[in-house]
This record gives C-alpha cells, structure tokens and sequence, in this order.
C-alpha cells in the first residue's frame, strides 16, 4: 500500500460483554484526509474513534497507526498517543490548572520540553485558536466554546499529525459552534489528518474528503460528500440524511 | 452626630435579629428563655467550680498546695471548687511523661517546630510555602533525632516518653506515615490488577472490621514474631504501626471517595495526551481528588487523634494514661474531675482545631469551584 496510509483498520470487533459494538470494521485513512462520521446515537461512533488511540481496546482485527500495530504493548500505545490528538464533546479540561498549564502540561512531562519552551508553544497555539489574553484564566471561568478552542490547543500542543474529534460541538450553544468550526476548518486547510464525529453536516461539506455512515456497529456507506449527500445508496442512510437535514 | 446614628442604626439592627430569631413568637420566647435559664445554670455552676471557686497553685488559706489534704475542697467541704494543683504538680509528666526533665528542652523545640512543619501543608497562599513545605519534609528527622537523640544527644528511651508527647507522636507520626500508604491503597483498590486490587480491598476491610484495641493487642503480641530474632521493636514502636495502618485503612476510603468524584473524561484527556498512568495520577487525578477527600480526610485524623488514648491498655502512658498514674498517687488520688477535664480539655482543643479546619476548607471548596 502507499506510504500514505496514516490508519489502518481491518476487520476490528469490539465487544462490551454480550454486546457486540464495532462489528468488522475496515477503515483505511491516508495522510491529509478529512472523514466525516456520522450515524444514529449508539451507532458506535465514539467507540471507534477511541480504539483508534487505545482508550478502548478492540478485541479482534487490526488496528495499525502510522505504521504500529495497537496491542497491550503500552510502548506502542505511548507512541500512538503521542500522535494523536483528540477532542471531547465534553471539552475535559483539568479544572484545577490554568489554560496555560493545561496546554503546557503535556509537552513538559511526555515531551519533557523545558517550561518556558513549553509555555510558548502553547502561547503560540493559544494565539491560534484567538484567545491568547485567556491563558492566566481557569477553564471554569471560559465560555463552553472558548473552553473547546483551548481544548484543540492542548491537543495540538503535542504537534500531532492526526487528529480525532468526538462530537466537538454538540455541547455547545448554537452561538458558540462556528468559532469551533472556525478553528477545525482552519486546522483542515493546513493539512492536519481529521477524524470527525459530528452531525454538523454544513461542516461536513466544507472540509470532508469522505463521508462514513454507521449503524449498529457497521460502516454502512462510505463515499465522497457528494456521493454521499446527493445520491447515497443504502436506505437507512437516506432515512438518516432525512432526518437530520429536515431537523 | 454620624457616629449616634451609626449607635442608633447598629442597635436597631441588633435588636431587629433578637426579635426575628429569639422573640418571634410565644414558642420561640418561651424556648428562648429555657435555653437561657439552662445555660445560665450550668454555665455558672461550671465555671464557679472550674475557676471562681477554685485553688489553683494556693488554696484559701495562701498555703502553696502540696497534695490533696490542702486542697480548700478537702478543708472546707462543700464551700469549694475544683483543685488545679494536680495538674501543676503534674505538668511535666503531663507534658513530657518520664522524659528526664533537663532533657524537655528537646521536646519544647519539637513541639514549638511542629506548627511550622504542618502549616505549609494546611494552607496553599502562605508566603514562602515551598520553604515550609522543605521544612515539613525534614521535620520528621529533626524530631527523630532530637526526641529519641544521637551523636551529641543524649539517647531517650521511647519507654520514657509519655503524655500529650506520646500522644501527639502516635498522632502526627500516624497520620504522617499513614497518608502515602493510603493514597497507595486507595489507587490500588481502584486498580485494574486483580491481584493488587483483592490485596488492597481485604487489607482495607479487614482493618476496618477491627476494632483499634484488637490491632493494638496485635501488633503488641505478633510483631515481634514476623521480625527476625534479636529486633526488638519497643512499644511505642508497635503501638505506632497498629495505629498507622488502621489510620491508612480509613484514609483511604476517604481517599478513595474523592477518586471517584473525578469524572472519566480527565483521565481519557491525560491519556489522549500521552501521559502515563503515574503522570496522570500524580498530576490529574490525585490533585483534585485530594481537594475533594480533604474534609473526610480531617474528619478521620480527629477519629484516630482520640483514638491515640487506647494505647494505655498496651502499657504506653500517652496523656490519659499520665492521668491515671496522677490519679493513682496517694498523694492526689480522687481528683478525678480535675485530671479528666483537663484531659478532655487539652484533646478538644486539638479535635476542635481540626474540625474548624475542615469546615475552613469546604467553604473554601464551595468558593473556589464557583
Ligand atoms: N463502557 C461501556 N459499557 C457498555 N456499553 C457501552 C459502553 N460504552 C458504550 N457502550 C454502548 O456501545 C454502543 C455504542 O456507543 P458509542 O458511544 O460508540 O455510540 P455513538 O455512536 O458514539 O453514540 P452517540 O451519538 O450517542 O455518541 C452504545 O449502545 C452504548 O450504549
Ligand atoms: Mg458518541
């Protein structure tokens, strides 16, 4: 295959005791590309994404990222880690630290940068992500869409070449969505590599290569936006686009 | 003219919350004036005993109070309160118990650093806190060596310690020793390892399905017999390691409440992030559980403070042990209330510390998450 190919996921099952979650999932992302999932609540999204950098852990098939296969080797899961970043529906941002100290922290203790160095870079990040005069504040004193802005900053602290985002907007209040989308439709324009849960489908035609349709634990479609939203094959797709769209 | 109707303004305002909270009906003034009249009663009946009526150094007669025949209670009865000559008699064992007396300056020292050493650890925005919290690390050496002694110092057998210097050494050093292990105990109760997660849950509940004297009697009789030959720990020692781990058993629930309070998505951040378990711990996890567990924490180091005074049945004469010896001496026997007020003074103002503490840090709490 090309050396292009970031993630590689073939054939993966997940189980959560009797209850089985991704069923034979086969996912091949290559570097730049921006996929789009999205599916109905319980579809297993948000599991997928997360084998991806091991907070959960598959139990049949392959999962290899950048070239390093996921199992209970922690060195590979550190080393995928430090790859992959990824952002929360729900922000989780540590309460106790400063915005500067959240962004710093991670670059300090895993990529053990000197501190000042540190704090720079995540200056520099905070500035993109425009909210650079928010850096002394506690996360509990941000707007929700000023604590996810900062949430994509630590991520991208670590310089990761993939990111993964689990429903960044859906807690947010509508006003406060477009200065998230903002910055990810940035992020997708410089190259980054993106994963995106989301139901935000405007964003999805702006940024997405491919769009991934899931359903009780399978890829039921995969296509490019255009495909995908003027012409979609399988019927509960359409029955999905119906909804959301009309919603 | 401000100043009168400032008077004027503060008075109404008094007198507006007498009305609303004491007179506001007929129930309430008539409740008001019971609890009154019962406080009057006991609170004068306590105090003429405890200070009005009562020898302190001298009795009635201007007689320095050399044993109980000159107490004014014993020459009088019935005209006078409580004898405080006791306790001054006492003071030294009270304070140091056997501890040779031209020796107690070592112990004053400690007992003038341990504010010192705890301070850095009790409050986060005293100036220079990382110098006192070098200090409380350095403390427990300093301690050691001057209480028990070395090279320069004459060496103090722990079989001369007593009173409030035992009791606060099985206090401190106990909660002291205690806390790390609980911290470990609580993380590993939570772990994911079988082995070490059944290891942490039967030590927990098994201590805590203990009572503090079986553990006493315990570790009095069967720590030798786990040691090699010819280690001898004192008493003292013993005392300490049952007292320390029954501590460490209830800190770590305490612990364990706060650990649980931190919602999953913090550790999948630091995760995400490539922060290792220790890392995540140490930097995530532990600082805001720590925060929350704090007030239960307290609540479980008043428990064992008074707990300490257990260890007379293993032969240590911790505070109410020096009580009872005072009350054994013919010379002062039967100046029970004496011996056990004062006891139960010297306690509560250590528990009430405590407590007033903990109720310092929820408020804190309250408004630093708001
Ligand atoms: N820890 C868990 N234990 C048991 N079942 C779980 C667990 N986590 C998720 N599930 C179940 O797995 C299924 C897939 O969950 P997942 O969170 O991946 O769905 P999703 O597609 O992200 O849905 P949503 O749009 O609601 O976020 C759901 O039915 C959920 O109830
Ligand atoms: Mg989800």
């Amino acid at each position: 295959m090309s050396t292009d190919q970031v993630i590689h996921l073939e054939k993966v099952n997940k189980w959560y005791d009797d209850f089985h979650v991704l069923k034979d999932i086969d996912l091949i992302v290559n570097k730049g590309q921006k996929i789009v999932i999205c599916g109905p609540s319980g579809s297993g999204k948000s599991t997928m994404i997360r084998c991806i950098n091991r907070l959960e852990a598959h139990q049949k098939g392959t999962i290899v990222v950048h070239g390093t296969e996921l199992t209970n080797d922690l060195k590979n899961i550190d080393l995928i880690r430090k790859n992959v970043g990824m952002v929360f529906q729900q922000f989780n941002l540590f309460p106790h630290l400063s915005v500067l100290d959240n962004i710093s922290l991670a670059p300090i203790w895993v990529k053990k940068m000197p501190k000042n160095e540190a704090e720079d870079i995540a200056m520099s990040y905070l500035e993109k992500v425009k909210i650079p005069e928010q850096a002394q504040k506690f996360p509990g004193q941000l707007s929700g869409g000023q604590q996810q802005r900062v949430a994509i900053a630590r991520s991208l602290a670590m310089n990761p070449d993939i990111m993964l985002f689990d429903e960044p907007t859906s807690a947010l209040d509508p006003e406060m969505i477009k200065e998230v989308l903002d910055v990810m439709i940035q992020l997708a324009e410089e190259g980054m590599t993106m994963l995106v849960v989301t139901h935000e489908m405007g964003f999805a035609k702006t940024v997405a290569d491919q769009m991934i349709f899931m359903d009780e634990g399978r890829i039921v479609e995969q296509a490019s936006p255009d495909e995908f939203f003027n012409n979609p094959k399988s019927d509960r797709t359409k029955l999905f686009l119906s909804q959301i769209l009309n919603h | 003219m401000s100043s009168t109707t400032i008077q004027i303004i503060s008075r109404s305002k008094y007198y507006n919350w007498l009305v609303k909270n004491l007179f506001s009906s007929w129930v309430n003034t008539i409740l008001t004036v019971i609890a009154l009249i019962f406080v009057y009663q006991v609170g004068s009946f306590f105090l003429n005993w405890a200070i009005f009526d009562a020898d302190f150094r001298y009795n009635f007669q201007g007689e320095l109070i050399i044993d109980r025949g000159f107490c004014s209670k014993n020459i009088m009865p019935g005209e006078y309160g409580a004898c405080w000559a006791i306790i001054f008699a006492r003071w030294n064992q009270f304070m140091y118990g056997l501890y040779p007396i031209e020796e107690a300056w070592r112990v004053n020292l400690i007992y003038a650093l341990l504010p010192l050493a705890i301070i850095g650890i009790l409050f986060d925005k005293i100036p220079f806190r990382r110098y006192f919290i070098y200090f409380t690390f350095i403390f427990p050496f300093l301690a050691y060596f001057m209480l028990y002694g070395g090279p320069g110092l004459s060496v103090v057998g722990t079989n001369k310690w007593g009173g409030l210097l035992v009791t606060l050494f099985l206090g401190v050093t106990g909660i002291g020793l205690a806390f790390p292990l609980s911290i470990l105990l609580a993380l590993g109760r939570r772990s994911k390892m079988p082995i070490i997660k059944s290891l942490c849950v039967v030590f927990i509940e098994f201590i805590r399905g203990v009572p503090l004297i079986t553990l006493l009697f315990t570790a009095n009789v069967m720590l030798p017999l786990f040691l090699p030959d010819g280690v001898n720990p004192d008493n003292l020692l013993r005392a300490l390691v049952a007292v320390t781990l029954f501590q460490s058993a209830y800190m770590a629930e305490a612990i364990r409440g706060g650990l649980q309070a931190i919602p999953r998505g913090q550790v999948e951040a630091a995760q995400s992030l490539g922060l290792s378990y220790w890392q995540t711990t140490r930097k995530i996890v532990l600082p805001q559980a720590l925060k929350i567990a704090i007030p239960p924490i307290v609540n479980t180091c008043i428990g064992l403070f008074k707990d300490t005074s257990l260890v007379l049945i293993i032969g240590l004469f911790d505070l109410l042990g020096i009580g009872r010896a005072a009350l054994a001496d013919m010379t002062w026997t039967k100046l029970y209330y004496e011996v056990y007020v004062f006891i139960s003074l010297v306690f509560f103002i250590f528990c009430f510390g405590m407590s007033r503490y903990s109720l310092y840090l929820e408020k804190k709490l309250k408004t630093d998450n708001s």
